[in-house]
Order: C-alpha cells, then sequence, then structure tokens
C-alpha cells in the first residue's frame, strides 16, 4: 500500500500563502547567523544565487562544484530568456495568468501553492538581474523589451540576445565571488558530491572528492542545499553538459531523500540532429526560435528535392495544422510528440531521416534579413558552427532531444526533502513543473529558489539550530559513508574489465529512448527494466576504468556518475510504469484520446510519485502526495 | 527522435581521415611534459575535435594506457571550460570558435594536429591539456560586480538603459572566461578579460557608480596573480571565441586614468 504524505502547504487564499509564511517564519539574528554554516552543492542560478543570498544575510557559506569555476554550472547554455510576470506589454497578463499558464503547461500535475508562488516571486528577479548589471534586451527609449514563448499567448519572457541563462548566471556568480571576497563564502571548485551525510536523522554533511587530486573529503554544516541541477543527461545524447549527473540526489535518495516522477523528462523539440555514431551530446538550438520559424516536413515520404525546391502545396505544416490556434509555438511535449510522428513515419528530414524543416524564408521575406539576424544572429552562427549550413539560405534541420527534468528530489513547500536539513532547488527537485515545462520557467525557478525561496526557508530551519554545535567531521557517521565511498570507487578500478563507462552510457541512452522517452508502453517498459538489469550486471564486473583512484581521473568521475544512473534509469521506467496514464511529456500508448493527444486520469493519478528507498534498485516504495485543487478545475489541455 | 537504425548508413557514407596527433603529456605542476605522438585511423570529418579526442581516449583506455585529461563541459561554446592550444593557436585554426565548436571538417587526411594546453604563468598545468584558470575567478571577485545585495533592487523599469548601451554592454558582458586570451598573448596579460567586465559595467548606469574602485582593484588584482603587461599587440581579440574587442582594454585604461585622477 502506498502511504500518503503531505507538503505542508501554509493556510489561506492562494495569494496570501507565501506572504503568510514569510509573516511567521522564524528568524535568526544577525549575530547568530555567522556561527551557522551551510553547505550548498551546485553554482548554478538556484546554488550561486542561494550561496550568495544566505552569505549575504551572514550565513557561513561553503559552495562546492564540479567544473573549474562556479560560472560553467549548466544554467551558463540558456538561450532563450526567463519569464516574469511584470505585464510591461499590458497584454493581460497577471500573476494569477502566469500561475494558470504554468499548471495548464505543467498539465495539472504540480502543486498549486508552489506554482502561485514562481509567479508571484518572479517580477522581483528581473529587477535584481538589472540591478546586477545582467544587459537584458532592451527597446530605443530604454524600456525592457520583452518576446514570447511556447505554450502561452502573452509576452512576458526577458531575454539577453541568446545568452540569458549566462548573463544571468554571470550576475549570480559575480554575487557569490563578491561574498567569497567578504570572506563569507568558501568555494570548492573541481569537488564532485559522493554522499550525504545523516547524524541524528538530520543532514549534517557531505563526502566530496577533490577532481584534482582524488582526494576524499568530509565537509559538515547545519544544513545541506543541493541545487545540482537536471539528469537529462542519463539519455546520453542530450542538451546537458557532459558533466551534468544525478549523482548527489540519487545518493541523497539512498539516505532516505524521497524521488518523485523521476520519469517526467521534458524532450525538447528543436535540438540538432544526430549526425553520426560518435556523437557526443546534442545542441540546442533555443525555442524562441519557434517564434518567426516555421515546422515541415515534405508530404512525401519519397521526397528526394531540397527543402527550397518543394512547392508549399507538397509540405506539411503539420504543428500549424494540428493545432491551429498556437500552431509553432505549441508546448514543448506537444511539438516533441508530433516531430516524432513525422519522422517515425518516415518523413524524417537530412541523411538520417531523423529531422525536420525549421524554415525562416518566410520570417526573412517579412521583416527583412537584418531584423532576423538582430533576433537570432548567435543561434544562427552557432547554428553554421555545428553544421556548416547558412541556415538565411536553407532551412534548419532540427529533432527533439532529451533536455529538461521535471522530476527530482521531492520536497515540501519550503524546498526541504524528506530529510531535515537537506533541501533541493532549481532542477534537482521536483516542484513547480508539473509533467511539463513551459519555455523560460526554469531560469526562473532556479532564481525564485534561490534568490527568494530558499533564504526564507532555510532560515526557519536553522532557527531551531543555533544551539547547535558545529558539525564534527569525526563522526562515525563520516566515517561510514567516507568507507564506503573509497570502496565503490576502489571497486571501479579494480575491475579491470573491457567495457568503459561512457561505452555503458551509451547502450543506456538508446534504451531509455527508446523505451522510456516520448513515448512509452508497458510492454517497452517492461523489456527495459531488464535490458538495465543486465546492463547493471554487466557492469558490476566488466567495467574499465584506468589509472587510480587517489588520483586525476576523468574515466572514474565517469564511472560513478554512470553507476548512479544504471541505478535511477530504472527507477524511472517503474515510475512511468505505475502511472497509467498520460500527462503532459509522459506519454503512455495505452492511454491517449482518439486524436492521439494524452489523455489524463485525474481520477487515479493526480497524485506525485514519491518513491522511497527500501535498500534495492528494484523495489522501491511508492508514496503519494495527491495534488489538490482548491483553487482552479484541471481541464482537458488542448492547444488545437 | 534521434533513430540509430540509419546509423550504419551514415556511417557508409562519410569521410574518414587518418590524423596525427602530437599531444602535450605532464604528470603535474612540478614534473616536466612533453608531446608524445599518437595516430587515429578512423576519424570522421563530422566529429567534433573533442570527440576525436574522445576517441584517442577510448582506445588508450582499451590499450591499458591513461587517457588523455582536457577540459570541457557544455560543448556548445558557451561555458568556457574547454580550451586548447591547436598547432599553436588557442582553440584552433577557425576565427571565434571554441575548441568544443571545432570539427574535424576544418583538417585534412594525413594532417599532424599539435595539441598543447593553455601556457601561462598565471595558469599552472594540472595535467596534460588541464590547468587552472582560477586566477579569473579571482579578478572578478577583486571586483568584477555591482554591489547590490538580494533584495535592494529597484522596479527594474526606473533604471532606463538605452538600446545602444544595452547592446554595447552585451557586446562586452559576452565573455565566456575560457582565457584563450591569456594563452595567446605574449605577455600572458589578461587584459581582455578583465577590460571587458570592468567595460561592461561601466558602460551601464547602474554600474557607474563603483567603476573606479571596481577598475583600480581588479587591475591591481590582475597584476598581483602575475599576469602580464598589456602592450597593444592585439593578438588577444584575433583567438577570442567571442570575438570581444580590444576597445575594451581602451576603455579599461580611460577608467583606470580616471580613477587615479579622482585620487
Ligand atoms: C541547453 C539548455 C537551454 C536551456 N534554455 C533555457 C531557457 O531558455 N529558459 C529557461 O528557463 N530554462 C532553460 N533551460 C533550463 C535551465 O537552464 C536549467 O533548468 C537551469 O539553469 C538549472 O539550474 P540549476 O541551478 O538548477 O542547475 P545547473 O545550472 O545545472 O547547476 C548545477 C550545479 O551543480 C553542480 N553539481 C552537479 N552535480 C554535482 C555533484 N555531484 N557534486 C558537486 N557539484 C555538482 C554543478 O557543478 C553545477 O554547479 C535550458 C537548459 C539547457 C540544457
Ligand atoms: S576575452 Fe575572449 S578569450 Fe578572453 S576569456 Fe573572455 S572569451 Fe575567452
Ligand atoms: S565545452 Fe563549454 S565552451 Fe567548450
Amino acid at each position: 500500500m502506498a502511504k500518503e504524505i503531505h507538503a505542508t502547504i501554509p493556510e489561506g487564499d492562494l495569494k496570501d500563502k507565501w506572504s503568510n509564511y514569510k509573516a511567521h517564519a522564524k528568524l535568526v539574528s544577525p549575530n547568530n547567523r555567522k556561527k551557522l554554516e551551510v553547505i550548498v552543492v551546485g553554482t548554478g542560478l538556484a546554488g550561486a544565487s542561494a550561496a550568495a543570498s544566505l552569505a549575504e544575510m551572514g550565513y557561513k557559506i561553503k559552495s562546492f562544484c564540479f567544473q573549474d569555476s562556479p560560472r560553467r554550472a549548466h544554467s551558463v547554455a540558456a538561450q532563450g530568456g526567463v519569464n516574469a510576470m511584470k505585464n510591461y506589454q499590458n497584454d493581460g497578463d497577471s500573476v494569477y495568468r502566469m500561475f494558470y499558464d504554468t499548471l495548464k503547461g505543467g498539465d495539472f500535475r504540480s502543486r498549486e501553492a508552489n506554482t502561485y508562488r514562481l509567479a508571484e516571486c518572479s517580477a522581483s528577479l528581473i529587477d535584481q538581474a538589472v540591478a546586477q548589471g545582467v544587459p537584458f534586451g532592451r527597446e530605443y527609449s530604454g524600456y525592457l523589451k520583452n518576446r514570447s514563448f511556447g505554450g502561452v499567448q502573452v509576452s512576458r519572457t526577458f531575454y539577453a540576445r541568446g545568452q540569458t541563462g549566462q548573463q544571468l548566471l554571470l550576475g549570480a556568480y559575480q554575487a557569490l565571488m563578491r561574498q567569497k571576497e567578504q570572506g563569507n563564502v568558501q568555494l570548492y571548485t573541481r569537488h564532485e558530491m559522493l554522499d550525504l551525510v545523516i547524524i541524528d536523522g538530520k543532514a549534517k554533511g557531505i563526502i566530496a572528492r577533490n577532481l584534482d587530486t582524488g582526494e576524499i573529503e568530509r565537509h559538515g554544516a547545519h544544513a545541506v542545499i543541493l541545487a545540482t541541477g537536471g539528469f537529462g543527461k542519463i539519455y546520453y545524447l542530450s542538451t546537458l553538459a557532459m558533466g551534468c549527473n544525478a549523482s548527489a540526489i540519487w545518493r541523497a535518495y539512498k539516505k532516505g531523500a524521497l524521488m518523485a516522477n523521476p520519469s517526467w523528462t521534458q524532450v525538447h523539440p528543436t535540438s540538432l540532429p544526430q549526425s553520426g555514431p560518435y556523437q557526443s551530446k546534442l545542441t540546442l538550438m533555443s525555442e524562441s526560435l519557434r517564434n518567426d520559424g516555421r515546422i515541415w516536413v515534405p508530404k512525401s515520404k519519397e521526397e528526394q528535392r531540397l527543402p527550397g525546391e518543394i512547392p508549399e502545396e507538397e509540405r506539411d505544416y503539420y504543428l500549424e495544422r494540428k493545432y491551429p490556434s498556437f500552431g509553432n509555438l505549441a508546448p514543448r511535449d506537444i511539438a516533441s510528440r508530433a516531430a516524432k510522428e513525422q519522422i517515425d513515419a518516415g518523413k524524417g528530414v537530412g541523411a538520417l531521416k531523423n529531422a525536420v524543416y525549421l524554415d525562416f524564408s518566410d520570417a526573412i521575406k517579412e521583416y527583412g534579413q537584418e531584423l532576423i539576424a538582430e533576433r537570432y544572429g548567435n543561434l544562427f552562427t552557432m547554428y553554421q558552427k555545428i553544421t556548416g549550413i547558412d541556415a538565411y539560405k536553407e532551412p534548419m534541420k532540427i529533432s527533439p532531444s532529451a533536455h529538461f527534468s521535471m522530476g527530482g528530489l521531492w520536497v515540501d513547500y519550503d524546498l526541504m526533502t524528506s530529510i531535515p536539513g537537506l533541501f533541493a532547488i532549481g532542477e534537482a527537485n521536483f516542484s513547480d513543473h508539473g509533467a511539463n515545462r513551459l519555455g523560460a520557467n526554469s531560469l526562473l525557478q532556479a532564481c525564485v529558489d534561490g534568490y527568494y525561496i530558499a533564504p526564507y526557508t532555510l532560515q526557519n530551519y536553522l532557527a531551531d539550530q543555533i544551539q547547535v554545535k558545529k558539525t564534527d567531521v569525526n563522526h562515525p557517521a563520516f566515517t561510514e559513508a567516507e568507507e564506503k565511498v573509497q570502496k565503490q570507487l576502489h571497486h571501479f578500478i579494480n575491475q579491470k574489465g573491457t567495457k568503459t563507462a561512457e561505452e555503458f552510457h551509451r547502450e543506456l541512452g538508446k534504451i531509455l529512448y527508446d523505451k522510456c522517452g516520448l513515448s512509452r508502453s508497458e510492454d517497452g517498459l517492461k523489456i527495459a527494466i531488464s535490458q538495465i538489469q543486465n546492463l547493471r550486471e554487466d557492469f558490476k564486473t566488466n567495467l574499465l576504468v584506468p589509472g587510480d583512484v587517489e588520483d586525476i581521473n576523468s574515466e572514474l568521475e565517469k564511472a560513478g556518475r554512470v553507476s548512479d544512473y544504471l541505478e535511477l534509469s530504472e527507477l524511472m521506467c517503474i515510475d512511468a510504469l505505475n502511472r497509467n496514464e498520460s500527462c503532459g511529456a509522459h506519454f503512455r500508448e495505452e492511454f491517449q484520446t482518439e486524436d492521439g493527444e494524452a489523455k489524463r486520469d485525474d481520477k487515479d493519478f493526480a497524485y506525485s510519485a514519491a518513491w522511497e528507498w527500501s535498500g534495492e534498485v528494484s523495489s522501491p516504495i511508492l508514496n503519494k502526495e495527491v495534488l489538490k485543487f482548491e483553487f482552479v478545475q484541471p481541464t482537458q489541455r488542448s492547444y488545437k | 527522435m534521434n533513430s540509430f537504425s540509419l546509423l550504419s548508413e551514415a556511417i557508409n557514407n562519410r569521410i574518414v581521415m587518418k590524423i596525427h596527433l602530437k599531444i602535450w603529456r605532464q604528470k603535474n605542476q612540478n614534473t616536466k611534459g612533453q608531446l608524445e605522438t599518437y595516430t587515429l585511423d578512423d576519424v570522421d570529418a563530422e566529429m567534433s575535435f573533442l570527440e576525436m579526442l574522445d576517441m584517442l581516449n577510448l582506445k588508450l583506455a582499451k590499450q591499458g594506457e591513461r587517457p588523455v585529461e582536457f577540459d570541457h563541459d557544455c560543448r556548445e561554446g558557451i561555458c568556457g571550460q574547454c580550451g586548447v592550444m591547436i598547432n599553436g593557436i588557442a582553440h584552433g585554426p577557425l576565427k571565434n570558435t571554441t575548441t568544443c565548436q571545432l570539427h574535424m571538417r576544418s583538417f585534412k587526411d594525413g594532417d599532424t594536429i599539435f595539441v598543447e594546453p593553455f601556457k601561462a604563468k598565471a595558469f599552472p598545468v594540472i595535467r596534460d591539456l588541464k590547468v587552472n584558470r582560477s586566477a579569473l575567478d579571482e579578478i572578478i571577485a577583486a571586483g568584477g560586480y555591482i554591489s547590490v545585495s538580494t533584495g535592494q533592487a529597484p522596479e527594474a523599469n526606473s533604471i532606463l538603459v538605452s538600446h545602444e548601451e544595452a547592446e554595447s554592454a552585451f557586446d562586452s558582458a559576452a565573455c565566456i572566461g575560457c582565457g584563450a586570451c591569456v594563452a595567446t598573448c605574449k605577455n600572458a596579460s589578461a587584459a581582455l578579460f578583465t577590460s571587458s567586465k570592468i567595460s561592461q559595467l561601466a558602460k551601464l548606469p547602474q554600474g557607474k557608480k563603483e567603476s573606479n574602485k571596481r577598475t583600480v582593484d581588479m587591475v591591481n588584482r590582475m597584476e598581483d596573480l602575475g599576469f602580464g603587461h598589456c602592450t597593444n599587440t592585439e593578438a588577444c581579440q584575433v583567438e577570442c571565441p567571442q570575438d570581444i574587442s580590444v576597445l575594451n582594454i581602451a576603455q579599461m585604461n580611460y577608467e583606470y586614468n580616471k580613477a587615479k585622477l579622482v585620487k
């Protein structure tokens, strides 16, 4: 029997909940704050903004990332923009509308209170970023500019050319470096968290490996925040960076933190297609391109002509045809599935027939090449660098690719996991996007979690820790965790098998794309589970990791990440199998409407599945957080 | 969906090259390094440069040898983590391109390619092609920010920034912190990197207030960290993947002199 869990949502009307919370949250007096230490793992938008904000308040912060500088966290790669409710365009936007768009975009599978808070706090983020010097796009008058993004009918997206993530991250990174200079933050770059340490039921520290030396280190604190980003890299080919991983959250899961809706992965419709078997990652082309680009495939499977030679009437602008009111701006899950449908039907384009066209010729005719270049110039340049093709002259070829993890560590309204003192923010948690995330909402979520929520909720927790002494890293819990980590690393090295971690990872990625990707079925998922189990068995004895543990060793780093992926992937399949409905990005072939759209089952599945570690990878325990819709009535999502 | 079934077909149509590599191998900062020679027979022209190194590393691992350590993460030209000298040029032969965005179609069958780390006094080698660039973070820590804490910000549209100012600030802000400018400079100066941040913030109304202090602190820190002096050779902009303009250096000098006058 599944247990029911609750999220400690404050009382009151939707619009009062967060102010009520803040009005009653416990505080720590300024002179006590410097005695309290907080570990923040991750320096992306979520981690850097939380670490900087908490340090500004006076807490002592230890900040970790695996890259060589905090500025390189994968938030840096976000191109398109960040949403915020400013209603600068006077086009009818409001906090409620933004909340509703997000909830509906997520196919009514997120928590009302959290989603509302995201919209409510969004405006402050833009204020903060502008004050930090983020060079957002401006009108000639000097006012901020906006664009529209998939899945909504207002323009609430702010952007800094095609580098919104980079520019927002630099703002947060610079705030972090300012606090480092003031002595409030200790930076641990090139460090990877390999375990969570729990003492008396509370999160008290981490075990980390110094990637430059191989040394295993113990770090204690009064609370731990995980801001370790998404795990879409589990599909091997994805839009994520090579080092993105699930290790921090997975190891926290194995220490008792619940993992929610792990199978909900957003597959982005506009990435570049795979070009060969050696390929290591896929590059995203910002979804903002869909504002001006038209998506189509040839009507005939046999089509051999160049795109420019195919007459209008022999093209199928399938999104415009199927979803007339949203057209090319249909939400991502819908756009990706529609592309897959065309590709599976043999109408894909390109050498591998694995892509669809994204065509700018009409936009260039209407607005001129100069304006299109101003809007998307760097994306066109990037496209040319990667493919060698000039997209001003011929359409881009795009294809769906694994992109964003809606699932992640389960958190309550305070963004605290089921382990007291362990918080999860940004993409690492599961909270705000339901079964599908709207474009430009996740930079927002990472920032709102880090700048505006964690500083309050963490303080509320820390208020009870003032009397608690500094964590002793010689506590047996640290020794035990460290020994476990050491043992695993030596096991990887000592196998001396024949397959590298990368080779295992590629195989896993293929299984997941085929059976737990855009489309899932009971049979497929069952096969996937047994394939993953076999792969995991092989990984136990046949892994090849050259080099040593106590040394710099990239292959060893990969082995740890792949090892966790080989376990998490099974949980993803179990989660997808459990959910006998289709919602958002989770499309179960058995559950679809007559015209092939996702068919939700609100009676049986209006809950978040929060899985609990049982000691065995294959038999997790299901907990349910029932989603109560008090303020909004879920409807059938339609973008037609 | 990226289909796997057609991959074999692609394999038949591809252009395959033989590539000789001379790669810098160095155990750590305290040992001497040297160039080692490797040959790959099966390099696909559509591979990225880093995928070619992946291929080499796979081969080395299978032979029981240590793979080549190199830095990379996003592999899409934005995080600034990758970066090596390729035939003596930072990030290789293409203009305004990071190492990760370079593809093997830029080389020919039979080519010999020299691959070395970014070398500079302030960038000690960690292993092989990996260097420590944390000095760049230290320069930012010295003052590369607007001192505004969370919660202090006024309403965003109360700070007007003209379109031209915003675009120009963006041009400076586009630096990805890769360090190619330093590696390329015969004086190992970080002037391009440092000046891009100084000018970005000086161009914006909200950043002007602190400009004097920021400029002096960052420039002093840059010198303390062992970076050389800029002698205006302008080699940095040529190899900068973001095409950061040397005009930023001129603006830094202007801001610096202005700050000194005020003092
Ligand atoms: C290509 C791309 C484009 C995108 N475009 C947009 C967009 O236009 N708009 C939008 O809203 N969203 C976009 N997104 C999504 C958005 O960028 C991310 O969801 C968001 O930036 C995540 O931020 P984060 O702080 O949670 O994680 P990240 O920025 O990924 O940071 C994770 C941090 O955790 C650290 N870390 C991870 N594991 C460990 C470990 N085990 N030990 C130590 N440190 C660890 C890393 O070093 C890093 O510092 C995009 C995503 C991608 C991939
Ligand atoms: S100025 Fe250019 S070369 Fe120098 S660090 Fe920045 S992006 Fe790299
Ligand atoms: S790997 Fe990120 S810029 Fe090259």
